[in-house]
């Protein structure tokens, strides 16, 4: 053994002794690794528990009859709050305005994005492309600025306190970025199976219905949910262009919890809360499965 | 010849498709956006007044010489950097960093509550975070716990409660941008700096962050643009106040159009506002056109 190593030349020499250190440098490097998950868990930790103690006050709230701004567990949990606020008034009224003045928004919206998409997705051309750089520009623009315009716009053309003028603004507000979207699940179609749709004379209008928008099932799926999610959420739009407190949507009725009543129930207000908050929630879940959490920058950040 | 008089017809022919949304589009959208460079030039006012008269650069004049709108122009300023470019984007960062080493459940764990709150409805994360800098709120009792000083972070530091609000509230799209980024660059890359015996915070400076910057610029302006335009989170927990302490450009907006009555002169500081946007909206463009 010995006589073997003095016979090597020098450069080999060296090989098992890095073989070894290089083995050194693993070991402490997987004991630092274990040393960094823990850090890197504490430090996540931390933050998750700043980041969770305004929601276990609605969660814990909703469910106290004597709630006030703390978050503390209830003495007794009651569902009190949750029958308090499930009248029609609180509760039911809001949420079917919301549902109506969301869905029907979403509908316009994903129906206009699908038909427009089409052409962007499957002609190039000049003006197409400037429609879709408008479009980009468009999604970018604060639509909070131009309320105050759009609310003294709706005053002159009798659209003001409508449900169907609020609609219209509302799908139009959320199209550019559905068009953008819409377009780049398009693009994910090959062409080729329309063309087989072609020769057998079916007009484009006949092949999109038939063909292209059936296999972009989830694509569409997302475009829907995070419109109306988006809406769902909105304020600012229902609160400048409705007035009537029958038509509110919850977003804006929400705020009757303070003001109005004098004192505010926060056991109830976090009970409406946890409702109205819910179905966003849930339709959040149901597509983020799908498409791996940050489904919203699939479109807008990879173009 | 067919084909010259074909061409056009059939390429409207194609576009035709996409015409309810551009009518859509050129009826609720590109109208308003005309109607309020028009408006910007005029006096027009919510009641009283039949007709409105062109006044010029007057309402420009105005909003630069009004303390009020300057005060507003710093206050939004300061919401956009602690809250967007410090907040949202640094924490953000952080979090995906930290994800990458962290076991599983806690990975999971945290992800999940700040995405959570990220997908409730604005104004409910208002009145979340309301209830947590009150006086009587959570924040304070977690201080007293803690034996530290609390006081009334709603009127004492109410541009920082609103500020914070809006890190709670956007961290989590930061950090889906990022946590996509860093997905995104080549194991062999860091594993080669780790090999060299380049520490975790060298390595993100030289390495990472190099590597990712066309999402942290596509970050910043997407962050900066939204939080341009936050209106309902800072309307529910303070109403811009108190004493106008915490009013940003479009809680100005709304109180000079509604409380004082000045559309015109409410939709001069919209079109400021809309010129800012537009301005990193292009950036933005610019940004996506680099890295396609």
């Amino acid at each position: 053994m010995s006589g073997s190593v003095t016979r090597t030349p020098p450069v080999k020499r060296t090989l098992p002794v890095k073989r070894t250190r290089s083995a050194e440098r693993t070991l402490s490097a997987s004991a630092r690794r274990r040393g960094h998950r823990l850090s890197a868990d504490v430090a996540l930790l931390a933050v998750a528990a700043a980041f969770v103690l305004p929601l276990a006050w609605v969660l814990f709230s909703a469910v106290d009859a004597e709630a006030d701004l703390r978050v503390k567990f209830p003495e007794e949990p009651t569902f009190a709050n949750f029958d308090a606020v499930l009248v029609p008034d609180v509760t039911f009224t809001p949420l079917l305005n919301s549902l109506l003045l969301c869905g029907g928004a979403t509908l316009l919206t994903v129906s206009c994005a699908a038909l427009a998409a089409y052409p962007l997705s499957r002609y190039r051309s000049r003006t197409g492309r400037a429609f879709l750089a408008t479009i980009l520009f468009a999604t970018c623009l604060p639509i909070t600025a131009i309320m105050v315009p759009v609310y003294a716009l709706f005053v002159q053309v009798e659209l003001i306190d409508t449900m169907h003028g609020t609609i219209l603004f509302f799908a139009a507000s959320q199209l550019p970025f559905a068009v953008w979207l819409m377009k780049n699940f398009m693009d994910g179609v090959p062409r080729e199976l329309e063309e087989a749709a072609w020769t057998d004379g079916a007009s484009p209008f006949q092949s999109l219905l038939r063909v292209v928008l059936p296999l972009m099932g989830p694509g569409i799926a997302v475009v829907t949910v995070y419109s109306f999610v988006m809406m769902w959420g909105n304020f600012f739009v229902p609160f400048m262009l409705l007035l009537s407190p029958d038509q509110m949507p919850a977003s804006v009725s929400i705020n009757d919890f303070f003001g109005n009543r004098g004192t505010v129930v926060y056991g109830q207000l976090a009970a409406f809360s946890v409702i109205y908050s819910t179905p966003v929630l849930l339709l959040y879940i149901l597509i983020a499965r799908r498409l791996g959490g940050g489904f919203a920058l699939g479109g807008a950040v990879k173009g | 010849m067919s084909s010259a008089a074909s061409g056009p017809r059939r390429a409207l022919a194609r576009a035709l498709p996409a015409s309810p949304g551009v009518v859509l589009l050129l009826l609720f959208l590109a109208g308003p956006l005309g109607y309020c460079v028009y408006l910007a030039f005029t006096d027009l006012q919510l009641t009283g007044q039949a007709e409105s008269s062109f006044v010029g650069l007057d309402n420009f004049t105005k909003a630069f010489g009004d303390e009020d709108f300057r005060h507003a122009v710093w206050l939004t300023l300061v919401f956009t950097v602690v809250s967007s470019l410090i907040g949202q984007n640094t924490l953000g960062l952080g979090l995906a960093a930290l994800m990458r080493r962290a076991s599983r459940p806690v990975r999971t764990l945290t992800g999940g509550i700040v995405v959570v709150a990220w997908v409730l409805p604005e104004v409910v994360a208002g009145f979340l975070l309301y209830a947590f800098f009150r006086r009587e709120g959570t924040l304070n009792a977690v201080l007293d716990w803690l034996h530290l000083p609390g006081q009334n972070w709603l009127y004492t530091l109410p541009i920082l409660a609103v500020s914070f609000a809006n890190v709670w509230r956007g961290t989590a799209f930061s950090m889906l941008v990022y946590s996509a980024a860093l997905n995104e660059i080549p194991k062999e890359v860091t594993e080669a700096a780790q090999v060299d015996g380049a520490s975790g915070l060298r390595r993100m400076w030289h390495i990472t962050l190099p590597m990712i910057r066309r999402s942290i610029g596509t970050n910043l302006m997407l962050n900066t643009l939204q939080t341009l335009s936050v209106f309902g989170l800072i309307w529910v927990m303070t109403r811009g106040g108190p004493g106008g302490r915490s009013q940003t450009l479009p809680l100005y907006m709304y109180e000079q159009a509604f409380q004082n009555s000045m559309i015109g002169y409410a939709t001069a500081v919209a079109l400021l506002l809309l010129v800012v946007g537009s301005l990193f909206s292009l950036v933005y463009m610019r940004l996506l056109r680099t890295e396609v």
